[in-house]
This record gives C-alpha cells, sequence and structure tokens, in this order.
C-alpha cells in the first residue's frame, strides 16, 4: 500500500471499519468495510452523498450518533485501541490528540461565546495552563492562521466575522491543543472559491510545520486531487479506490474514471458530459484494502 | 380478511397512482405516527368516546334531564342513579350525557370560528408584511386585550343571554393567538423558493395564500387549538357559573358546577361529577393536542 | 430577446441601505445560453430575481429591463409569465412540502388557463426523464436530482421561451450535474429556449454558455466571450484571480492572490 513515510508506524490504522443503523425499514449501511492508513500526509476522501465518506471521519473521533453501530478489526491511534477506550481516553485524544473541523463555523462556533474565550477555553481543556497563558498563546494561534487584527478578532463574535475568517478561526480553535491529525469534513464547502483557497493554504502550513496528518473529506474531486497527497474514493460505504493524487488521471476503478469523465472542464466543449452509469457490482465487491 | 389487505396493500403501495391514493398514504403514514404514541391514542380515545355518547344520548339515557322530580333530590349515586341526583331531582347521568353534546358544540362552534379567522388574518399579515401586517396585528392586539367576561356580558346585554352568545364571545377574544401563530408560520415560509416558485408561474396572491401558505399554516394552528381547548371548555363554564351563559334547565357542565356548589359538602357527587367530565374531556384534548403535535413535527417527514 | 440596462436594486432604508446591483447592463439574444458568474455577495441571483419581477415588492428595482420588445414594468404581465420561467437552487425547497409533482406541474397549466392538462403534465415529466411512477409522489419521497427535473418540468409547462436558471446543479452531486446539465442543454436544442445561467462555478458556465458577465460587488467587472475563458485571456484581473482559483489548489498562485476589496 501507498504510504509516504514508510520509517514511521501509522498514526492512524483503520481495518475493516463498518458503520451501520438500525432503521424502522431496515438496517442501513453507512460504512462497509473500510481500511486505510494516516502518516503524516495529507489524506483526502473524496465520495458523493451516502458514500460514506462523513460517517468515516466520526466513527474515528467516536462521534457516530445513537443508534448506530461501529465495529472494526482494527482502529488505532497511536497504539492506543479507540474502539475500547474508554471515556476519559476518548476524551484525552478529542482534541488532543485527533481533533475535526467542520462545514460551517456559523454551527460549530458558540454564538455566546467570543472568540478568544472559546478557542482559550479549547486550550485548556488539553493543558493546565493559567489565564494568561491561554491568552498568549490563542492571540498566537490567531496570527498563525493568518488574522490580521487578532486582538480586535479575539473580542468579537462568531456572527461579526466573514466565512473565511471563521473557518480560520475554526483551525485555530482546532490546532491549539496540538492534535497529530486533524479531520476535515467539508471545511471550506460553505466558501468562495477564492477564500477556500486562502484557507487551505493556512491549513497546510500548519499541518507542514506540525508534522501533521489530515484527513480532507470532500466532494470536490478537483480540490482534492491539487491539495492533498493521496486519495481514497468512496462509494456505498466503501473504498473502491486508493491512489496518489498525481496519478488520479490513471485511475482504475470505473467509479472513480466515471467521476472525473463527468465534471464539466474550463477547456471542454459544448458536448454532452459522458453520464455515469453506476454499476451494482461496485456495492457487492468488498472495496480495497491497503 | 382479503378486503383489509388490500386497503392495506393500497395504502402501503410503493407508486401511487392518483392523487387520492397519495394523500390517503400520506395520512395513513401520519396515522401510524400517531398511534405509536400511547398517551395520544388515550386523547383520541376520550375525544372519540364524547362523540360516541353524545351520538348515542338517545340511547342510553332514560330521561333528558330536564325534568324536575322533587321527590328524588340529591340522591347519592345508586344502580337506579348511577350519578346521583341533583337540586331538582334530575338524573344527573343523563345530564351529564345531554350535556356533552353541549360540550361538543361549543368546541365545534369555536372552532368553525377561530381557525377560519386566525388563518385568514395571520396568513394575510405575515404574507403581505407592510402596512397590512401592522394593521391586522394592532386589530389582533385589541381582540387579545379584550377581557372575556366584559366581552361576553356585552353581547349578553345587546343580544340577550344564551349559550350561542357566550361561544361568539369567547370566540371572538380566543382568534388572536391563531392569527398571530398562522403569522409566524407565514413570515417563515413567505422567502421559501416554492413560493418565489409559485410567483414566477404568476399565481395570484389569493392563489398562493389559500393553497401554498394556508397548508404548511394549517397543522400548527389545529395543535393550539386542541392545547387550548380545555381552557376553551372550562371559559363557556365560568360563564355558564354565572349565569352568562348556558341558561335553566340546559344541562351544560359549567352550569352544573353553579347549580351544585352548594351541595359540595354533604352531596359531592352533584358538583363533583360534571367537574370530572370536563377534567376527562380537557385532558383528551390536551393529550390528542400533544400528540398531534408529534406527528406534524416537520422532522418527522409529512 | 433580453436587455437590461443600468439595473440597480436597493434593500432596505435609511441607514440599513443596501447596494445589491449597480447599474448593470446586459444583453441576451435568442437563442442563446448566457452566463452570470461570481462569487457570493456579488449580485448575481439578485439580478435574476429583479428581471423575474420577483424583488419588486421587496427592494427598490430602477433601470430599463426588456424582453422580447416588452417593456417590463413594475407588474408583471400574464404573457411574461407564460414566456419566462425559472428554476432555483435548492432542489427540496422550490418544490411545496405538502403537494404531489402532479399537482406542482399542474399549478402553471391551471393559472395560465391552458387546455389538456393532464397530458401536459404527462408529457413533461417524459421530457425530463421521469416515468408515470413520479406523478403522484410527494417531494420528500424522491432524490434531488429528481426533485431537480421536477422543477425543470414545472419550468416547461407553459411553453416558455426564456428559462433563467438561478444555480440549478449547485446542490447536487457531481454525477447528478452531469446528467441535469445534459437535459438542460438536449431541452435547449429541442425547444429552441434562451437560457441565463448564474452560478459560481465556473467550469459549469464555461460547458453551459455562449457569452458570461463577470460581477462582484454588484457589478459587471467584465463581460466576455467563453473562449476568452477557455484560452484563460480574460482582461480584468479579478476575473483571472477567479479563473486561477477555479483551477485548483495551487500554492504559488494563492499567494499571489490579491484582496479585491
Amino acid at each position: 500500500m501507498e504510504n509516504s513515510n514508510l520509517s514511521e508506524p501509522p498514526l492512524l490504522s483503520v481495518e475493516d471499519l463498518h458503520v451501520s443503523y438500525d432503521t424502522p425499514t431496515g438496517l442501513v449501511r453507512a460504512v462497509s468495510g473500510v481500511s486505510f492508513e494516516l502518516g503524516r500526509e495529507k489524506l483526502g476522501i473524496v465520495g458523493e452523498s451516502g458514500s460514506g465518506k462523513s460517517q468515516t471521519g466520526r466513527a474515528i473521533l467516536g462521534l457516530i450518533a445513537p443508534g448506530g453501530q461501529v465495529r472494526a478489526r482494527r482502529l488505532e491511534f497511536e497504539g492506543t485501541d479507540l474502539l475500547t477506550a474508554d471515556l476519559r481516553t476518548m476524551r484525552r485524544i478529542r482534541g488532543g490528540g485527533i481533533s475535526m473541523i467542520m462545514q460551517d463555523p456559523k454551527y460549530s462556533l458558540n454564538p455566546v461565546m467570543t472568540v478568544g474565550s472559546q478557542i482559550q477555553e479549547a486550550f485548556r481543556v488539553h493543558s493546565k495552563a493559567s489565564r494568561k497563558e491561554a491568552r498568549a498563546r490563542t492571540l498566537d494561534m490567531l496570527r498563525a492562521v493568518k488574522i490580521r487584527e487578532p486582538e480586535r478578532v479575539y473580542k468579537s463574535y462568531p456572527h461579526e466575522v466573514s466565512g473565511g475568517m471563521g473557518q480560520r478561526i475554526m483551525i485555530a480553535m482546532m490546532m491549539i491543543p496540538e492534535p497529530d491529525i486533524i479531520i476535515a469534513d467539508e471545511p471550506t464547502s460553505a466558501l468562495d472559491v477564492t477564500v477556500q483557497l486562502q484557507v487551505l493554504a493556512v491549513l497546510e502550513d500548519m499541518i507542514r510545520t506540525r508534522g501533521m496528518g489530515l484527513i480532507f473529506i470532500s466532494h470536490d474531486l478537483n480540490l482534492i486531487a491539487s491539495f492533498c497527497d493521496r486519495i481514497l474514493v468512496m462509494y456505498g460505504g466503501k473504498v473502491v479506490e486508493q491512489i496518489r493524487a498525481v496519478d488520479l488521471a490513471q485511475a482504475k476503478h470505473p467509479y472513480t474514471r466515471g467521476l472525473l469523465n463527468c465534471l464539466p472542464s474550463l477547456d471542454g466543449g459544448q458536448d454532452e458530459l459522458p453520464v455515469l452509469k453506476r454499476d451494482p457490482a461496485w456495492l457487492a465487491s468488498p472495496g480495497t484494502t491497503p | 380478511m382479503a378486503a383489509e389487505q388490500t386497503l392495506r396493500g393500497w395504502l402501503l403501495a410503493e407508486i401511487p397512482e392518483s392523487k387520492l391514493q397519495a394523500r390517503c398514504q400520506r395520512i395513513f403514514i401520519s396515522w401510524l405516527a400517531f398511534i405509536r404514541n400511547p398517551v395520544a391514542v388515550i386523547g383520541l380515545l376520550i375525544i372519540v368516546g364524547l362523540v360516541g355518547i353524545a351520538a348515542l344520548a338517545p340511547w342510553i339515557t332514560s330521561s333528558d334531564g330536564l325534568e324536575p322530580d322533587l321527590a328524588n333530590r340529591l340522591l347519592p349515586p345508586s344502580s337506579e342513579h348511577w350519578f346521583g341526583t341533583d337540586g331538582l331531582g334530575r338524573d344527573i347521568f343523563d345530564r351529564i350525557i345531554w350535556g356533552s353534546r353541549i360540550t361538543l358544540y361549543i368546541v365545534a362552534l369555536v372552532s368553525v370560528i377561530v381557525v377560519p379567522i386566525g388563518l385568514l388574518i395571520g396568513t394575510v399579515a405575515g404574507y403581505i408584511g407592510g402596512l397590512v401586517d401592522t394593521i391586522l396585528m394592532r386589530l389582533t392586539d385589541i381582540f387579545l386585550a379584550f377581557p372575556r367576561l366584559i366581552l361576553a356580558m356585552a353581547l349578553v346585554a345587546a343580544l340577550g343571554p344564551g349559550l350561542e352568545n357566550a361561544v361568539l364571545a369567547i370566540a371572538l377574544t380566543t382568534w388572536s393567538p391563531f392569527a398571530r401563530i398562522a403569522r409566524a408560520e407565514a413570515l417563515t415560509i413567505r422567502n421559501s423558493e416554492f413560493i418565489l416558485a409559485a410567483q414566477v408561474q404568476g399565481v395570484s396572491t389569493i392563489g398562493i395564500l389559500t393553497r401554498h401558505v394556508t397548508p404548511l399554516c394549517l397543522s400548527s394552528v389545529i395543535v393550539r387549538l386542541t392545547l387550548d381547548m380545555a381552557g376553551i371548555i372550562l371559559t363557556a363554564a365560568g360563564l355558564g357559573f354565572l349565569g352568562l351563559g348556558a341558561q335553566p334547565p340546559t344541562p351544560e357542565w359549567g352550569a352544573m358546577i353553579s347549580l351544585g356548589r352548594q351541595f359540595l359538602i354533604d352531596q359531592w357527587w352533584v358538583p363533583t361529577v360534571p367537574g370530572i367530565a370536563i377534567l376527562v374531556v380537557s385532558l383528551g384534548f390536551n393529550l390528542l393536542g400533544d400528540g398531534l403535535r408529534d406527528v406534524f413535527d416537520p422532522k418527522s417527514g409529512g | 430577446m433580453i436587455d437590461i440596462r443600468d439595473l440597480n436594486v436597493v434593500f432596505g432604508h435609511g441607514k440599513h441601505v443596501f447596494h445589491a446591483v449597480r447599474d448593470v447592463s446586459l444583453s441576451v439574444n435568442r437563442g442563446q445560453s448566457f452566463g452570470l458568474v461570481g462569487e457570493s455577495g456579488s449580485g448575481k441571483t439578485t439580478v435574476l430575481r429583479a428581471l423575474a419581477g420577483l424583488l419588486d415588492r421587496v427592494a427598490r428595482v430602477s433601470g430599463e429591463m426588456t424582453v422580447a420588445q416588452e417593456t417590463l414594468l413594475r407588474h408583471r404581465s400574464q404573457a411574461f409569465r407564460r414566456r419566462v420561467q425559472m428554476v432555483f437552487q435548492d432542489p427540496f425547497g422550490s418544490l411545496h412540502p405538502r403537494h404531489t409533482v402532479d399537482t406542482i406541474l399542474a399549478e402553471p397549466a391551471r393559472v395560465h388557463r391552458l387546455d389538456r392538462i393532464n397530458e401536459r403534465v404527462v408529457n413533461a415529466l417524459e421530457e425530463v426523464g421521469l416515468d408515470a411512477s413520479f406523478r403522484f409522489r410527494y417531494p420528500h419521497q424522491i432524490s434531488g436530482g429528481q426533485r431537480q427535473r421536477v422543477s425543470i418540468a414545472r419550468a416547461l409547462i407553459t411553453g416558455p421561451d426564456i428559462i433563467l436558471l438561478d444555480e440549478p446543479t449547485s446542490a447536487l452531486d457531481v454525477s447528478v450535474q452531469a446528467e441535469v446539465l445534459n437535459l438542460l442543454m438536449r431541452l435547449k436544442r429541442e425547444h429552441g429556449l434562451t437560457y441565463i445561467l448564474v452560478s459560481h462555478n465556473l467550469a459549469v458556465i464555461a460547458h453551459m454558455c455562449e457569452t458570461l458577465s463577470v460581477m462582484q460587488n454588484g457589478e459587471v467587472v467584465e463581460t466576455m466571450n467563453v473562449q476568452q475563458l477557455r484560452d484563460h485571456t480574460p482582461a480584468k484581473p479579478y476575473t483571472k484571480q477567479l479563473l486561477t482559483a477555479s483551477l485548483g489548489y495551487d500554492r504559488t498562485a494563492i499567494d499571489a492572490f490579491e484582496e479585491f476589496a
């Protein structure tokens, strides 16, 4: 399998992950047998709605809604088994080991607390710093995500900042406890395209300087291909292809090829877009494993 | 049974083949969700029971409950008089049963007045906005501020005492909250894309209000109505108590409590039984309202 | 066919005035696909809604708009409503949750007193690739792509000449987007339609349109031929930056991004 850092053990090992829900209309399998490893690299998980990509990210952090069952042969973070970890261990890992950035800062930032106090809180949960230290660290963090007036932003409320700034604040908040892995679930989908890229640049810098691993979940194949190092393509709860981003044009699985072909391109003419023909065989096969 | 199988089949069919079938399917699915809640079912049974005894009144009573029988005053409950007799010797059981018709009459009359007025004023105010909204909402406020009793007395003075006038007074002071609810829903809906789509189609404002806005306001209003019903019945009872509503010898439950009050200590059944009847029916409406609200919640779909 | 001159749209009054569209002019010929591209807050959707006559009660709209030689006044005529239709972005939000597909499709026919309503509904469904089994379903019972097809079918019922498309595929999966874009192209060919397509996605615009205007902060930054887009030769720096950003993550390019106030 492809791992850009073969000398080190992987930060995260996922083997045969299953997430299913019991609904009145029967058992729904959101994730069926996903396996991959994550090193200090940017891993993209791409898929359409219902592919199970978000559920995979949440399962790693144990954030599956009640009623959902998570099973895996192995789900290990830096030697700790995430499946059997107790609540205290999980609390330590969440934020301090693995952190998550979600799509819309409007919904993930507390609207009644100032930006500064929220970030501070995130820091002090995972360290025994004093309030003064926490404030200093918070301001540093805000500067690190290229926010130009950190003191002013520190005192503002989430609704007073723009979307792009809100996401950078989220990044600051999620990075401050110094996790080793960030899971970003459609972190830029709600943003304009230029702002998207600027936010991702900030994220990339932080990940590189701290040697972190990133799981980037998105429906945007082009964005993932240009931003990430490796790509997992998901369909129907399974990984149908694992490939290095640079090799995407040579993808082998018909679903991946179909996705690539059906995208309208800036250079294309006004011909008909090839339509993705879903083969039921894709759902039946067990999916790729590293 | 074969007939039941096909009906159920028709209601659960994958592909509805007519508007009627689609609508029945939706109602059926809502029904299934409703009966999953045992408390709501109890509420429904109570109300169905109320309607049942009102309908069957001529057959389950032994008298019309109106003729005094002074020889048999204030008898305790017995096998002959299940709930005993009142101050004028009338059988309380019979009066309760006949009184259920009056309760239903009050419920129906108030609903028929309050729901259309509330919906009309609320949806128009919410959808059109601006000056129209301001005027209608101030009108709503005026009626909200009216004390029921004063209005009832004014109507009685003008039109004479009677149940209808009491009900009218209640209706006129009850419609305001419904208008507010409908207005709140209309305000939310008014910027939805399906409303914009209707405008682009050229649907008239009246068409949008009746076919698009009102159906979405209806469920909130109905839930509120069932929850308010307890209060409405009690208010009618209160007005009857004051002599402003149902006139003797009408067996209205509130009036029965009023007349029976003096007997509370020694002949407790005279005011208590109608009191329990009011309690049970109010509870029934409350539980039904709660159940309906759970079903109509948009998160449960449909 | 469509001519907009000096369109201005202002929301609110007093201290909270918001000038959403400033002096926008554009021109669309019959049978053309015209693209309006811009980021959020650029005013592109507002222009479309102003043209559709949806803003007259909520904003101050000034300027001259002509459609098929008819000058548009504050109140749109029934002929306009038959001729100009619109497809919205949110496939769930643009269909009434309590109406069946049949009711949704029959409504425009009834409003304009067209004949043979039943036939028209069945035909419209067929044209967008949905079979009769969808007719009496409710919106929450069908998928996003299918809902968008119903939206398109609804737009076709009155036999329009012009369809305004407000981000018609932005809320759809990529594979479904391809199907819907193909459908839109086919319908345009078969019915000789004229489109104005609003999108933030340059690739979609480049695929569907011949001419486009780039908007920012309520103004038109430039109007160009799609070939200029394909050749990567837009005139204005804002458009150049937008184009670069649409190509994907490129660190050197991103570091050179300017802030266009």
